[in-house]
Formats: C-alpha cells, structure tokens, sequence
C-alpha cells in the first residue's frame, strides 16, 4: 500500500468515523444527499429510498441482489430516468430537475452496466468526446478549426494519459467496435474520466474484467479517491467491496436495507437475509 | 444504332442539373442521416418549402429574388423547428413518422384547391425564374474555347471526343451556380464533420444516451443537424424549381426523398463526397438504360414484341431496383463508403 493511499484511506475513513451503520445515516460532509426518492413500474416498486448521503471524497459501494433496483437508482440520480416523487441536492444544488447532460456538467458522471461504447468512432474519439467545454463543439466555431485546435490537442494529450492508465493505448486508432466487452468497460471508465467530475458512478465496473486488469483497476479507483473524486460503484463481488470501499450502502427490493463499513456490512444478518432471499419473500406481501 | 450519342446523353445527365438537385438533396440527408441518424423521411418537402417559398415570394408576393431565397430558407428553418421540436426527445423512429407525413401534408396543401389562385393547385407556379437568368454574367451570343470546352452561341460544349457533353444557354447557368454551391457546401460539411461539432452527431447516431451521460445536449444537437439538413434541401429545392423554370406540388412525393436515400446509400453515407459520386451514379445509370433502351427500340435491336417503349420507365426502375438490392448485399457501403464501419452489431 503507499503512502498516497494509506493517506487516502485514512482520509476516508476519518470522515466516516462515529457515522452510525443504518440507513439513511447522515454523512459530515454529503456531496450527495437524496431524499423520498420512488419509482414504480406500474405495480412494481422499483426503487424506494428515504433518505440516503454520500461522504465526499470517499468510494461507496452499492450492493444488493439482481433487480433490487440499483441501477434504477443510478438512472434516476443521473437524470435518465424521472422518479414518481423525491428530491435529491448534489453538490450544493439541488439536482432532480437537471436534465442527464446537465447532472453531467454539474459534475456527477455515470457509467453503464451494458457498456456505451460508441462502436463505430475510434477509441480515442470515444475518449475526446468526453471532455467538457469544448469550444468546437459549437456549429459555428467547429468551421474554425483555428479556434479550437489548441483546446483539441491539450485534450488528446489527457486523453492519451488516460488511455496508457487503462491498458487501452495500443488501441487508439480501432474502432471501438472492435474491442472487447472488458475492454468497452476499461474505455467507457476512461471516458467519463475525460470530464473530470467531482463524482463518478460506476454500474458494475469490473464485470468481465479479468481478474490481473481487475487489480488494476481498483488501484485506479482508489486513485481517483486519492486526486479527490467521490466514487460510487455497483459491484456484486464481495471481496472487491471489501478491498477497495470506505462505506458500503446495501439495497433490496428498492429499498435501502442498511449501509456501514465492509466489516459492519459482512456481519449483518439483514444483507444475509437479503442476499439469501428472507427479505425480498418478505417484501412481497 | 448510336451509341456513342447515349454514353453523351447519359453523360451530360451526369453531371448536370437534376443530378445536382439530387446531390444537393441527399447532402441535406446526409448530414441528417449519415452522420447523426436522423431518420428524415420528408426531404422532399423541405426541398418544397424552397420551391414554394421562392416562387410565391417572387410570384404572388411580387418580391425581388433574393428575399424569395430568403424566405425559401427560412420556411425551410421553420419546418424543421416545427418537426423536430415534439419528436427529437423520442426514439428515432418517431421524427421518420412525422417527416413522411409532414411531407404529404405540405404537398396536399400545395395542390389544394382553396388557394390555388395563389398557389396554382396541382398546375404548380411559373414566372419566377426570370431574375435569376437574368443574372448570366455571359451574352447569349458570347463564343470561346479554351481546350476541349468551349462556348458557342451561349452554349456550352465538352468535347472529350469520342463523347460530347452540350448544355443549354440556361442549364449551364443552372450548372455554375449549382456545382459552385455543392462545393461549397461540401467543404462546410467537410470543415464541420472533422471538426468536434461533428464527432458530437456522430456519438448520438452511435448511442444517444452515452453522448448524454457525457454532459453534451444532444437535443440541440440534433436539432442544429436537422435544421442544417433542411437548409440544404431548400438549396435543392431552388435549383430544382429554376432548372425547369416551374414547380409541380406532385414532383414533391416521398418518391422524391427516396431517390435522396437512393443516392446517399449509392455513394456512401457518412462520406463528404459520398452523395455527389451517389447522385452522378445514380443519374448516369437511369439516363443510359432508358435512353439506351429506347434506341435500341427505336433502331429494332430489340423488338416491340419483347419490349414497347411505354414499357421502358417501369423497366429501368426495376433495374435499378433490383441493382439496389445488389448492391446493399455486395457492397452495402456504397462506391466510398467504409465497409468496416458497417461489421458492428449497433443494436
Ligand atoms: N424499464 C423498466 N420497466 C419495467 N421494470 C423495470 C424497468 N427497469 C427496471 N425494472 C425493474 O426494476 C427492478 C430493479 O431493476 P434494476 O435494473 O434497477 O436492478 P439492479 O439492482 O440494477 O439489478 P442487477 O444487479 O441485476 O443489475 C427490477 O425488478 C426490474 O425488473
Ligand atoms: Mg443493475
């Protein structure tokens, strides 16, 4: 572990201390706090959270069983999807009117669990149509390529970076289409790197990574936390939670069941319980 | 019979008005179609929208030419506002909808009876290209050569010799102006598509959503590409209604947006010179099969029992139909189209 990290670590954990494990606990400084937030499919209640706050500048996991409405969550959080009630702030502003693109200006950028690669643009556009303000993105200005060269190539430059972080380099000039499903993860991740948010939300990040990339990768999530970005990820593997979250927030049948440390997690009968199906039975009525 | 007379003719087509209309026309889609996605199924009546504005401008209103090309390209502004407004928020699917009808909504209108004192009904307008042949920088009677082209009595002539191309006094004015404005607006597509403008249409054709989760308002985007596209079907839409001096509301079906498609897909989507090479193609392959169909009728190679020349127009469409096919099968990337691009499953 290195000294970054441990520093990081510590960092999180310092401002999670004293946090009470059950949900809804209030966080000392919340970059996200959301609050009666529902959605319903016609008769299935997909996703029904009170209250929930997300520590800044921690990684937070968000588990549960298959259907118990996580991604739904993220897709109301990021503006791509309009609950049937609730209010959410994100940094300051209050965010459940924003429109998807403008929560991803505001800072809070997702990803998608079936990946979004845009199949047939090179990696590397994938990548530099990513970053934000671009001044050539506008009709008139795109005429000029004098007015926007400079901002372009300062964005190749990050991008690059960014694609040597993720093993991706070597594919620059392939389509995206080409690459393969972990592959389309590694660059989708990559991707909403190049707006540099304050938040990213990861829907299962890792799944079909292999397992020496995997590692990789959490380093490069931990990082993120270390330059100051809050994370909140989907992930079904334990051991990953374990290894890389500061707080684990745990949802079944739409509900937000309990949140804690990994630890206090692991020992919880009610995620047991979820897991195993005890609660979703329950949930039924 | 004289072959070497249909290879000019079809030659001449090639490279002349109609096919410039089509160029123009299926430019318009491109930007549209090619690059962002959009399904506009309604060129034809954003060409109209010029045809219409043009003519009544000059026609009913007594407006100089120029604000009848204003008004022309305003209307076109208007109609694409109009439609993509309540559709570029839905699925694709639904701007295809409601550009096929609204095309059929404006061509009833431009042949409905009640205004057809102004309108002229199903007849269509005439009397409003005059100002723009009055523009001919030449004299009808001005002669030169100058290598293989040359003018005479106002005329032109390319003599490759073994094949002449001729135009008219009035088509190669058509032509100057009309190539001058397909290159034109090539090089704004060309200067647009490379630049982050275009990378932005192109993400949304892949997948709108990831270009949204990515901070960009693909909305206005998109409407920015259908306006644009419009525009460029208005420019048709002029050079459509001066080349034959007249409009007819029923040149303006949705076989006419077809052709377009027809034409884009020929030369390539998604390619900056695509729909040119796709419309002299295009228009080349119709003008050598029924002009050369109907000399050879006309010099009994082929016999009225096996072929009359009524029957001629059907035929060259199902050749050209059945050539389609073939090509969407052979070589679905059309003639400078990127066969690579079309290997991924896009959903
Ligand atoms: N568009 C939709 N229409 C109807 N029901 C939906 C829709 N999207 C999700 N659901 C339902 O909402 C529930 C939650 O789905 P969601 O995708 O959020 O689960 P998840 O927690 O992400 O599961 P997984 O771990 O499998 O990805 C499921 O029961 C699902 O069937
Ligand atoms: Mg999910």
């Amino acid at each position: 572990m290195s000294d970054k990290e441990k520093a990081g670590k510590a960092a999180a954990g310092a401002a999670l201390a004293g946090v009470p494990a059950e949900p809804g606990a209030p966080k000392a400084d919340a970059i996200l706090s959301a609050t009666g937030v529902r959605r319903a499919f016609g008769g299935l209640v997909a996703v029904d959270v009170e209250h929930v706050e997300i520590q800044r500048g921690t990684i937070t996991a968000l588990i549960g069983p298959n259907g118990a409405g996580k991604t739904t969550f993220f897709n109301l959080l990021t503006g791509f999807d309009r609950p049937s009630r609730g209010s959410w702030d994100f940094d300051g502003r209050r965010a459940d009117r924003m429109r998807s693109f403008q929560v991803a200006r505001a800072g809070m950028v997702r990803t998608f669990q079936l990946t979004k690669a845009l199949t047939r643009m090179s990696v590397l556009d994938n990548m530099l149509i990513g970053a934000a303000d671009q001044v050539g993105e506008r009709m008139w200005a795109g005429l000029v390529p004098r007015l926007w060269r400079g901002q372009e190539a300062a964005n190749r430059e990050r991008a690059l970076v960014l694609l040597e972080r993720f093993k991706l380099i070597d594919k620059r000039e392939h389509y995206a289409g080409e690459l393969s499903g972990g592959q389309r993860k590694l660059l989708e991740m990559a991707r909403a790197l190049m707006l540099e948010p304050k938040m990213i939300m990861l829907d299962e990040p890792m799944a079909g990574v292999n397992p020496a990339l995997k590692q990789s990768l959490l380093e490069h999530i931990k990082d993120l936390r270390e330059d100051g970005m809050t994370v909140l990820f989907v992930e079904h593997d334990m051991d990953m939670v374990h290894e890389i979250a500061d707080w684990v927030a745990v949802m079944a049948a739409g509900q937000l069941i309990t949140e804690g440390t990994p630890d206090q997690i692991s020992a919880d009968q009610r995620v047991i319980d979820a897991y195993l199906g005890a609660h979703h039975d329950a949930a039924q009525h | 019979m004289d072959w070497q007379f249909v290879f000019s003719q079809a030659l001449t087509q090639a490279i002349g008005p109609t096919m410039l209309v089509y160029a123009l026309g299926a430019i318009g889609l491109n930007l549209q179609f090619g690059y962002t996605g959009l399904l506009n199924f309604g060129q034809a009546a954003f060409a109209a929208m010029g045809a219409y504005g043009l003519a009544l401008s000059v026609v009913a209103w007594g407006l100089p030419f120029w604000w009848g090309i204003l008004i022309g390209l305003a209307a076109a502004v208007v109609m694409a506002l109009l439609l993509g407004i309540p559709t570029l928020r839905l699925r694709a699917d639904y701007l295809a909808i409601v550009t096929i009808a609204a095309a059929e909504i404006i061509r009833r209108l431009a042949r409905a009876t009640v205004w057809s004192d102004t309108t002229g009904g199903s007849d269509g307008m005439r009397g409003f290209s005059e100002p723009f042949f009055e523009l001919i920088p030449w004299d009808r009677d001005s002669t030169w050569t100058l290598l293989f082209v040359s003018m005479d009595n106002g005329r032109l002539a390319v003599d490759f010799g073994i094949f002449e191309l001729q135009y008219s006094y009035r088509d190669t004015w058509i032509m100057v102006v009309g190539w001058a404005l397909v290159l034109l607006i090539c090089g704004v597509m060309a200067l647009l598509v490379h630049s982050p403008w275009g990378r932005v249409l192109k993400g949304i054709r892949e997948d709108e959503e990831a270009v949204r989760s990515l901070g960009k308002n693909v909305f206005a985007f998109k409407m920015q590409a259908l306006v644009f596209g419009g525009i460029i079907g208005a420019v048709a839409g002029f050079l459509f209604a001066l080349s034959r001096a007249n409009i007819q509301p029923d040149t303006f079906t949705t076989d006419f947006t077809f052709y377009f498609y027809v034409v884009l897909i020929l030369g390539g989507a998604a390619r900056v010179f695509g729909p040119v090479l796709g419309a002299a193609l295009f228009w080349f392959l119709y003008n050598i099969l029924s002009q050369g169909l109907g000399e050879a009728i006309r010099a009994d190679v082929i016999p009225p029992s096996v072929l009359e020349m009524t029957q001629v127009g059907p035929l060259v469409f199902l050749l050209l139909g059945l050539g389609m096919v073939l090509l969407l099968i052979f070589r679905p990337q059309g003639l400078i189209g990127n066969r690579k691009e079309l290997l991924f499953d896009v959903r």
